[in-house]
């Protein structure tokens, strides 16, 4: 298996998301704290291993990582610059 | 929310259809997803997205592909049986969709079990008798492996704008006459609909198999925007 096999896109987390902030956030505008690309939730790079990394798929910036153990989980959004949220 | 399985069914192999009945699910758009949680006596808990293989409408029904060292997949395909209850979430997905009102030719795109949120929307043109003309181009390993290959033969037998063209890339029965190879530029170009069409297009498969299909499309003068696509892989959130 390569590196690659393991990227998935932000359908993968839909469930996560919906878990964690309580709306479905696949269709949501997430602006890249890099490059300033728009791309919907969906649309963005998603690679699975012991954490959750998102990538910008036109820069490959890191835009979200999530952690999780059976406790609690970490969020960390530092490369997202924004995430418009619609009901 | 708790689901309890109400049938199964063998589809290949290593494929199993499970039609689960859930008395507070809240209804499904054709494309979407849920996730199945399994908790160990030990508390282990494991979680795994699938899509839902149902048109909206109908019993919610999910099609599992038995991944040989999955954690989910071995039990579902290999174990519920009828009665067994389960703990799903969702629905999940606004984006990975198609309501059937839209005007625009479709083209779908699978490798192996990658049809099955394609089926839903198949299944959705059907039942709602959507006019929008939809094309299925589908990739298997051999023809054993061909998910819902009846219910496809049947819809496309409709003649009613449903077309499957099918694609076997490992081993091919003798009297084959479909294509035989990988999805590639090539093979796009003879099934897809002129970008000038503004079709919409859905591409489900493997990481491996979205890129190539994405690739192809984009070769052909399709906009990126244009192409919806999810991938899946043996890791799952």
């Amino acid at each position: 298996m390569e590196i690659r096999d393991l990227k998935l896109d932000g359908n993968a987390i839909g469930g996560l998301m919906l878990e964690l902030v309580g709306s479905d956030m696949t269709t949501t505008d997430c602006v890249c704290g890099g490059c300033g690309a728009h791309e919907e939730m969906a649309r963005l790079d998603v690679y699975v291993g012991a954490g959750i990394v998102v990538r910008c798929p036109h820069c490959e910036a890191v835009m979200i990582r999530i952690v999780q153990s059976r406790e609690r989980t970490w969020l960390d959004l530092s490369g997202t610059a924004s995430l418009e949220l619609t009901p | 929310m708790a689901a309890e399985v109400a049938a199964v069914r063998q589809e290949t192999p290593k494929v199993r259809t499970l039609e689960l009945a859930a008395p507070d699910w809240p209804g499904h758009r054709a494309g979407q997803h849920l996730d199945v949680r399994l908790t160990a006596e030990d508390g282990y808990q494991a979680q795994r997205s699938y899509s839902i293989a149902s048109a909206p409408g109908e019993e919610l029904a999910l099609t599992v592909e038995r991944l040989d060292d999955g954690e989910v997949s071995p039990y579902l395909v290999d174990e519920a049986r009828e009665g067994d209850m389960l703990e799903v979430r969702g629905p999940i997905g606004g984006y990975f969709v198609w309501d059937g009102d839209e005007p625009e030719p479709v083209l779908l795109v699978a490798g192996g079990s990658g049809v099955v949120p394609l089926m839903a929307m198949a299944r959705h043109r059907a039942r709602t008798r959507a006019t929008a003309p939809m094309r299925l181009l589908l990739s298997s390993r051999t023809l054993e492996d061909v998910i819902y290959r009846e219910e496809l033969d049947r819809l496309a037998a409709a003649g009613d704008g449903f077309a499957v063209v099918h694609t076997l890339t490992r081993e091919q029965p003798r009297d084959w006459t479909g294509y035989s190879r990988r999805i590639d530029r090539d093979l796009l170009a003879e099934v897809a609909w002129p970008p000038s069409e503004s079709p919409r297009v859905y591409v489900c498969g493997s990481t491996r198999f979205v890129d190539a299909a994405a690739d192809g499309l984009l070769e052909l003068g399709y906009e990126a925007e244009s192409i919806r696509t999810e991938r899946f892989g043996a890791t799952g959130s």
